[in-house]
């Protein structure tokens, strides 16, 4: 007989697009029968499910490579997708190449958005639902746990979590480095732009004080506030009333500039020691270039913002070599551990 | 054998820590990384204690506070300025505040060690006796210790700021602290300084009123000058003109001058010089 083997089955970003992951999901109504369902199939020692908007993947052991191929008909028959179009998408690993999977995937160097920390916990949750509903054994247990370890020495031993990404996070770090926190901040969204909104949204979730919307067309700016829980504020008041604001957001479609180096100099006037952070995502641009020529005021356009989210990303690129050795060293040693496990008669995993 | 050694040797150990200090922070900025803020601290806490150990001793052979030459005052504003850093240093949790920090110390003690003449002459009986002088002395020193701290963090504001307009804000600039923080921190600071060197101009106006004639004018001018110049740059920072590239920038200035003013002041005391008694300082 052979001897019992990890798997990992699953569709991810990287094959998946967007429409079939959606097909994909797996709602949370639905996990506990497909766990039942996959729980009574032979020969599965071990099971956990890592269920993110970016992947599916279930992590197992099983006694045949029959088994992985058992859990995807399962999965696709409660996903109602076919068994065929999921293989052009399947990922499908086993053995070693499972485990450095899925160190890779909890490092983050395996997510869309590389680096990103936001897996580690959702793997950790993922595992703390397995342990839970008690479809985990020794091998998987000492997987996650030793896994969970390397990701968080690869996290504080390179810098593949250094800096943000994406616009929005981009400037939300760089109001921090003028701020240092975002508790006493207020922010004003000039314009209805979908960039703009989101980072609206960004510094709302990083716990900004207030936020207030301004449009050209007040109804849009009142539609929006509603949506973010935000006030709204008369466009003709911008000015008049731009002293008030920390960070100003600007994604207009406004043809010319909205605020002149008079209007924000006036401002200024009321907040001389205070600074003001003007993010222009809009373009044409929204802020006179002049205007950052005052002191205390910090003016990021678009471009800028996009070249410190692409040197970021760059340098984060520049670590995946030395975080893929790092984990595969530790891979090579939890698998020098696990291996004869694996060859060692089934423990039974407790029953529920 | 620690007991043995003698005050300068004291100082030479805790110059030596926050050389150290200043190398551990260079190599993890050269090497990209953030220099550990509790190392750091740790260093320049022992550097502190062993500085003290020194200033304790060589306050004990001449039989007051340690302010006779340029070598004592260099050392005693050095400790003063570590003495606030170490609390500060908790609360603002600012690892290159502990570089800075690190880099002025060594700088001070180091430069007054390696001159002999800074230490081969010192003023006996500066303070005649009174403990109103010695005290006013002392704060005054004291006051210096918090204008280099503020001229440390004026540095690290001007970097921030050219940081966030240059559009650099990875590598190092990224363990900057807040612009915000920064400039609150200096604010505070020269409040401080202000302050205290004002307690100390009192306390030694209470003694000029008595004894005009002891006391040399050029240096009446130039301490005067040196308070009225901080005093200017606070009620114009709080006023909202000096700010943001200005105020950093006035913090180190004013921060340089007062310390060029340092040796005129001293070598116009009245009392004449002798030889300092280092080597016979024992505990």
């Amino acid at each position: 007989m052979k001897s019992p083997d990890i798997f990992v089955i699953g569709a991810n970003h990287h094959r998946a697009p967007i429409e079939v992951r959606e097909k994909l999901a797996l709602a949370a109504k639905h996990e506990d029968a497909l766990l039942a369902e996959l729980r009574a199939i032979e020969g599965l020692r071990e099971l956990a499910v890592v269920n993110t908007c970016n992947r599916i993947e279930f992590y197992g052991v099983g006694d045949s490579e029959h088994i992985a191929h058992q859990v995807t008909e399962a999965f696709c028959k409660q996903q109602a997708f076919e068994v065929s179009e999921f293989e052009t998408f399947r990922l499908s690993l086993k053995g070693k190449d499972a485990v450095q999977h899925l160190a890779e995937v909890a490092a983050g160097l395996d997510s869309q958005m590389l680096g990103e920390t936001e897996i580690f916990g959702q793997i950790k949750e993922a595992y703390a639902n397995a342990q839970s509903r008690k479809s985990t054994g020794p091998i998987l247990n000492r997987i996650f746990q030793k896994i969970f370890q390397a990701a968080k020495h690869v996290r504080s031993n390179t810098k593949i979590t250094v800096g943000q990404v994406s616009i929005a996070n981009v400037a939300v770090e760089l109001a921090l480095n003028i701020f240092g926190q975002l508790k006493d901040t207020r922010i004003l969204l000039l314009g209805a732009g979908d960039i703009g909104e989101k980072t609206a949204k960004a510094f709302q979730s990083r716990g900004a004080l207030a936020l207030t919307v301004s449009n050209r067309g007040f109804e849009k700016a009142l539609h929006i506030a509603t949506e973010l829980g935000a006030s709204a504020l008369p466009f003709d008041q911008k000015d008049a009333r731009l002293s008030e604001f920390d960070v100003v957001v600007c994604s207009t479609s406004a043809p010319d500039v909205i605020l002149t180096k008079e209007s924000v100099q006036l401002a200024m006037k009321k907040r001389p020691t205070r600074p003001l952070f003007l993010i222009d995502l809009a373009l044409p641009r929204d802020v006179d270039s002049e205007v950052s020529t005052l002191q205390n005021v910090f003016v990021y356009n678009l471009d800028d913002l996009a070249k410190i989210a692409d040197e970021n990303r760059a340098s984060r690129e520049a670590e995946i070599k030395t975080c893929k050795n790092l984990l595969g060293e530790k891979v090579e040693n939890l698998w020098n551990h696990i291996e004869p496990q694996l060859k060692k008669p089934e423990e039974k995993a407790p029953s529920e | 054998m620690l007991a043995a050694l003698t005050d300068r040797e004291w100082m030479w150990a805790a110059g030596g820590l926050y050389l150290l200090g200043l190398i551990l922070g260079t190599t993890s900025l050269i090497k990209g990384g953030k220099p550990s803020g509790l190392l750091i601290y740790i260093v320049i806490l022992v550097g502190y204690a062993l500085q003290l150990m020194g200033l304790g001793l060589r306050g004990k052979v001449v039989g007051g506070c340690p302010l006779g030459n340029s070598f004592e005052i260099f050392q005693f504003t050095a400790w003063s300025a570590i003495s606030l850093y170490l609390i500060i240093g908790v609360t603002f949790r600012s690892s290159l505040l502990g570089y800075f920090t690190s880099c002025l110390a060594a700088a001070l003690t180091l430069s007054s060690l390696l001159i002999p003449e800074f230490d081969a002459t010192r003023r006996a009986h500066i303070f005649g006796n009174n403990p109103w002088i010695e005290f006013h002395a002392a704060i005054a020193l004291f006051s210096y210790g918090v204008f280099a701290l503020l001229a440390l963090t004026s540095a690290l504001y001007l970097l921030r700021l050219y940081s966030l307009k240059s559009k650099k804000i990875g590598g190092w600039f990224s363990f900057l602290p807040s612009a915000i923080d920064l400039d609150q921190i200096g604010l505070r600071l020269l409040i401080s300084g202000v302050l205290i060197l004002a307690l100390s101009l009192i306390v030694g106006s209470v003694y000029w009123s008595h004894d005009f004639q002891s006391v040399s004018r050029f240096k009446l001018i130039v301490t005067c000058s040196v308070w009225l110049a901080y005093l200017v740059a606070l009620l114009l920072r709080l006023r909202g003109i000096l700010i943001a590239k200005r105020f950093g920038w006035t913090g180190i200035l004013l921060f340089a001058a007062a310390l060029i003013s340092l040796w005129p002041v001293d070598s116009s005391r009245h009392t004449a010089p002798q030889t300092t008694p280092t080597h016979q300082a024992h505990p």
